[in-house]
């Protein structure tokens, strides 16, 4: 065991919140913007991501002494490569139309930086149980993160939070925002109100301890 | 020649108006990442582009020719990121021996060209939309030229950027992905020439 300095639990809240793959380390910028066009893609995106960020995480961190260093990258390419290809024929089998909504990006969950990120920072140094809690957390973060501006995208284009209207039938929707050039625009403008909040909380805290 | 017009009407469209960033949204990290300078930029564009073109070639031969004989289509992805791996391999020992300034100036991001969603997006898609090989081919290198431009431009922006005054919270990323969807509301207008 490389190191228990950490509790589990700050393992998990790091993944959430301090460390949030998509607001904080800005990785896995591609399948943020283009699966967020509506809510329930965004969860069926981020619950993809997860499984496979659980499922390398583990495999790879029981395999960190096999790997030889030099081919490390190819290798950890090749396990996610396998989860990716689980995941896929899943969906395929039993949610059909998020499968074709999501299209060619599930593949893509294999070039995803926060997986291959997360294999090379976490599970290639630690132990199996806390790789998977990492994985766990890491996949919150990010399934909670596309997931609100999936709600978002989806307010502001149709009027609608997973399928359901909530605004009024006299709103207009803005059609701009479900299309690319509004996913480019919310997705930084959120994590501008994400520094915005983060600076501040800090600041309070610095308050406290001075 | 009608042949001919719809050749050049493709290459066309794949540098416009299904440019890889602003219409597929592929290729963002390094949009982001490596857009700081011009010449990092367009080094970048250029070894994107001579990567996309080889993958699209030798993904469309492994597919075709392996694959779907043995009935294994199923082990597409696990095949094709294999055979971007070794291109990009490839391309970084070329450019160590042969332009080493560009190399040192790529740094990190020459081996991320692996994990440049776009390279695999391009395999992904020619065998989605069931593109022959010289359609194949096409759309790799003319897909990866949209991405030069778009990543160029987008270098000369921030560089102007550099002086502005922007509030704390948005600096860096956020401006970076505004900017980015204000250029996106100017490539939609190209989607008319289709």
């Amino acid at each position: 065991m490389a190191d228990n300095n950490r509790s589990i639990g700050s393992v998990f809240l790091d993944g959430v919140i301090t460390e949030n793959p998509t607001f904080r380390l800005v990785l896995g910028i591609c399948p943020t913007i283009a699966t967020t066009t509506s809510a329930i893609n965004g969860l069926g995106m981020g619950a993809a991501a997860t499984f496979v960020l659980i499922g390398s995480n583990a495999v790879i961190s029981l395999l960190r002494n096999f790997i030889p260093d030099k081919v490390r990258i190819p290798a950890f390419v090749v396990v996610i490569c396998t989860f990716v290809t689980m995941v896929q024929l899943l969906m395929q089998a039993f949610v059909p139309s998020l499968y074709d909504a999501l299209g060619m990006f599930i593949p893509l969950i294999v070039v995803n930086c926060i997986i291959l990120a997360r294999a090379e920072a976490f599970a290639s140094k630690n132990g199996v149980l806390p790789s998977i809690v990492d994985g766990l957390g890491m996949g919150v973060g990010f399934t909670g993160a596309i997931t609100l501006m999936g709600c978002v995208r989806e307010l502001i284009s149709s009027g609608s939070i997973f399928g359901l209207n909530v605004l009024s039938a006299g709103y207009q929707p803005m059609l701009l925002i479900g299309m690319a050039a509004g996913g480019f625009m919310v997705f930084g403008l959120s994590l501008g109100a994400f520094n915005l909040i983060v600076n501040r909380v800090e600041k309070k805290k610095g308050g406290v301890k001075a | 020649m009608n042949e001919i017009l719809r050749i050049l009407l493709f290459m066309v469209s794949c540098v416009l108006s299904h440019n890889f960033i602003f219409s597929r949204f592929l290729g963002c990290c390094p949009f982001l990442g490596v857009s700081n300078k011009v010449g990092t930029a367009a080094g970048m564009g250029l070894a994107v582009t001579f990567v996309m073109g080889l993958a699209s070639l030798f993904t469309y031969v492994v597919y075709h020719f392996i694959l779907v004989p043995l009935q294994l289509t199923y082990l597409d992805t696990i095949s094709f990121i294999l055979v971007i791996a070794a291109l990009v391999q490839f391309v970084e020992t070329f450019l160590k021996k042969s332009s080493p300034s560009l190399y040192n100036a790529l740094g990190i991001y020459l081996p991320l060209i692996t994990t440049n969603c776009a390279v695999l997006g391009v395999a992904v898609l020619n065998v989605s939309e069931g593109y022959n090989l010289l359609y194949s081919v096409l759309n790799g290198v003319f897909g990866a030229l949209g991405f030069l431009l778009a990543i160029v431009l987008m270098a000369g922006v921030r560089e102007r950027l550099e002086l502005a005054d922007i509030p704390k919270c948005l600096r860096g990323f956020p401006i970076g992905l505004i900017i980015a969807g204000l250029m996106s509301v100017a490539f939609m207008g190209f989607l008319g020439l289709a």
